[in-house]
């Protein structure tokens, strides 16, 4: 998978402006043992090989259980660990091969917000201190100006600017979310990686941060990659869709076509695991799909397609060739699956039938498959 | 009689900060067999309530009522209490990591409750671990009680910690956020473990969590908390299709939607409340769209509304006052009558 599914990656038919590549993005964490004599005797596959494009005022949320490499992904993206192979491309310029220098008009044009607002402020420092650090590094400004600035940039994500002198511990989770993202957004940045933004938040503050991200993409042409376990929030949010499983891409494309045909055994699975509140989807939604086993270790992922062991769908040829990232016949374009044995509509994915052990998927709840 | 039956429940920590007030006047029942799904925000106080309980909120200064099978646990000894839990009364925590003693295997810490608590000898034990292990859908159980527990996965633990707690045939499991800490599919099998175990042992279960999903998903019947008191009670439908209470309808219409965009969200304004003070008002009334003078002269007890029997609300709006707004996207109580699906 590399420049023949460039095409393909990108979103549609329209000529927006592509921001970030990444190409063939490749990050193995070295496992060392031994006291005295460093030794290296294997290496953690977190990312293995991740391709996608994103043009501006995009949305691309990243989805995939933990371990998968997600968060990796969103750190080879922002720079903040070094690829092991492949290229990430801002406004076409290959950042991975940039030095300290040549990185800090980078760094100000891609920022990102952390899922702990509790473990990323400093909980020393007053929260104006904290947001005219990125003023004082990367601006020549006053500090009257700097002042103005912070001030202006707390009225903006809806803190109070009089709380210029709070320290973090005087905020609520939420209002601590906020610092997070105004820290993010001083610089004016172009490309936003928000990894977890909501999830330690609960549901009611949650909805708050969200509209607030919503508003300021439109306001400053953001764009964004949405890091989420949260499958609904990442819906509501995203244009694009990236599943990750074991440091692979198994399935992209928009929003709408994931959710609804989803070609991937994983995502479907995935998908048809949430457990969902809103009554109207869960009598019109198919069966739900119980993958046994855990996701396996990336030290030593299976061979072929990783998905394998835990496949409703897996043949033989599945645990010794790896599927290519690639568009199915009946998709529309940029709707990509590495899959040998892509699930078709409707297609009662429990009841695949399957070679080898270990036991298929169990049904739970089966439902007629009824269209939304 | 209900097997467990909380009366004005109130729990309190001295702090150095001050007295902080984490259960405010707490009710609930729970009848052998179905599963009542206790949902909240953190600070709810959902998880002290049910600790609170079982006499395992240290510190705590507790008042109220909370009849198992007509006997007060809160007037208890911590003798008495350490016999009623694990016999009739067993609980799941969310980290199985930190429940489970890393240096023991895990068949021997099955086996230690069946020996403490049912006079079984240490052989007799270990069978019937295995027994146990197979039972949650671990493979190769024979082989994995003689196990420690960092050799298990999340998921694995997690049902170690329901093997467990099934040990002594309970009859009442609560479980404070089982599944939070697991990836979704790992969470949809541990789901269902539990759904089952619910039915061939039937146990009664309080699952306590802040996920709304989860409950639609298990729950027979569900309380909503906030500020440390229930806002309404009622069997899950009902909740979700007929919300009474303002902040019932607030949390709903705050998560996405799965079926389909919605626009934009519509999220609770403001904030939780301190609970460093007794309120002495609806404790929701501040970010209440709906709220009015009267909400603030007492916090209103839960009253019968809606047409659906056991539905309660601790709000002075008319009783028929339920279902979402309209003009809202996300409610559709007519395309949602299909029935719960299990």
């Amino acid at each position: 998978m590399s420049t023949a599914t460039q095409g393909d990656l990108a979103v549609d038919g329209t000529d927006a402006k592509v921001l970030l590549e990444v190409d063939d993005v490749v990050k193995h964490f070295p496992v060392r043992s031994g006291a005295l004599i460093d030794r290296t005797h294997a290496k953690v596959r977190a990312v293995d090989g991740v391709s996608f494009s994103l043009k501006v005022g995009e949305t691309l949320g990243l989805v995939g259980e933990s371990g998968c490499g997600k968060s990796t992904l969103a750190r080879l993206v922002t720079a903040l660990h070094p690829v092991t192979s492949g290229h990430v491309r801002f406004r076409g310029q290959d950042i991975t091969a940039l030095n300290r220098r040549q990185m800090r008009p980078i760094r100000k044009s891609v920022q990102m917000v952390f899922q702990d607002p509790y473990g990323s402020l400093n909980p020393r420092r007053r929260v104006g201190s904290i947001l005219s650090d990125p003023f004082s590094v990367h601006e020549k400004m006053s500090r009257a100006e700097v002042k103005r600035q912070v001030q202006e940039l707390m009225a903006r994500v809806g803190l109070s600017p009089e709380h210029y002198n709070r320290f973090p511990s005087e905020f609520s989770g939420g209002q601590r979310q906020r610092i997070g993202i105004a820290r993010a957004l001083a610089l004016r940045p172009d490309l936003i990686v928000c990894d977890e933004p909501v999830s330690a938040l609960d549901v009611s503050i949650q909805a708050q941060i969200i509209n607030l991200l919503e508003d300021l993409q439109d306001e400053f042409m953001l764009t964004y990659v949405f890091i989420a376990h949260d499958l609904s929030v990442v819906r509501h949010v995203s244009d694009r869709i990236a599943v990750m499983y074991l440091g692979k891409l198994v399935e992209t494309g928009p929003v709408e076509e994931i959710y609804s045909n989803s070609r991937h055994p994983y995502t479907a699975s995935l998908l048809s695991a949430v457990p969902v509140a809103d009554q109207a989807f869960r009598t019109a939604r198919r069966e739900r799909v119980i993958l046994t086993g855990d996701v396996p270790s990336p030290v030593n992922p299976p061979s072929g397609c990783r998905f394998h062991p835990r496949c409703p769908k897996a043949q033989a040829i599945c645990a010794t060739q790896e599927p290519p990232l690639e568009r199915k016949p009946g998709d529309p374009i940029g709707h990509l699956t590495a899959c040998h044995f892509p699930v078709n509509p409707g297609e009662p994915l429990a009841n695949a039938s399957r070679d080898a052990a270990p036991a298929p998927a169990a049904v739970v709840g089966a439902t007629e498959a009824v269209d939304q | 009689m209900a097997l467990l039956d909380v009366r004005d429940l109130r729990v309190s920590f001295d702090t150095d900060d001050g007295t902080v007030y984490a259960v405010q006047g707490m009710s609930f029942s729970v009848e052998p067999g179905p599963t009542l799904g206790i949902v909240g925000e953190s600070g709810s106080g959902k998880s002290v309530s049910t600790q609170a309980i079982m006499g395992l909120a240290p510190g705590a200064t507790v008042t109220g009522e909370a009849l198992l099978e007509g006997v007060d646990l809160l007037t208890m000894t911590e003798d008495e209490l350490r016999h009623i839990r694990g016999r009739t009364v067993s609980l799941i925590f969310q980290d199985p990591l930190t429940s489970l003693h890393p240096l023991y295997r895990v068949g021997a810490q099955i086996a230690e409750v069946m020996e403490t608590h049912a006079d079984m000898n240490r052989k007799a034990a270990l069978e019937r671990a295995v027994e146990l292990l197979g039972l949650v859908g671990i493979p190769e159980p024979k082989k994995r009680v003689r196990d420690y527990p960092h050799q298990f996965s999340g998921g694995m633990r997690q049902r170690v910690m329901i093997a467990m707690a099934l040990a002594l045939e309970p009859k009442l499991i609560i479980a404070d956020e089982p599944t939070t800490a697991l990836d979704v599919t790992v969470q949809a099998q541990i789901l269902e473990l539990l759904g089952r175990m619910r039915s061939d042992f039937r146990t009664a279960v309080i699952l306590i969590t802040h996920d709304l999903g989860v409950v639609a998903d298990v729950a027979d019947d569900v309380v909503i908390m906030y500020g440390g008191r229930p806002m309404e009670r009622a069997d899950v439908r009902a909740a979700f299709i007929e919300p009474h209470h303002p902040y019932t309808q607030g949390l709903l219409q705050s998560i996405p939607s799965y079926s389909g965009r919605m626009g934009r969200l519509r999220p609770i304004k403001g904030y939780p409340p301190s609970l460093m003070r007794q309120i002495q008002a609806c404790p929701f009334a501040p970010r209440c769209p709906r709220a009015h003078d009267e909400c603030l002269v007492a916090p209103p007890p839960l009253k019968p509304v809606g047409t659906s029997p056991g539905h309660l609300s601790a709000c002075v709006l008319p009783a028929d006052a339920v279902g979402l707004p309209a003009n809202d996207a996300q409610a559709a109580p007519a395309a949602a009558v299909g029935g719960v699906e299990r």
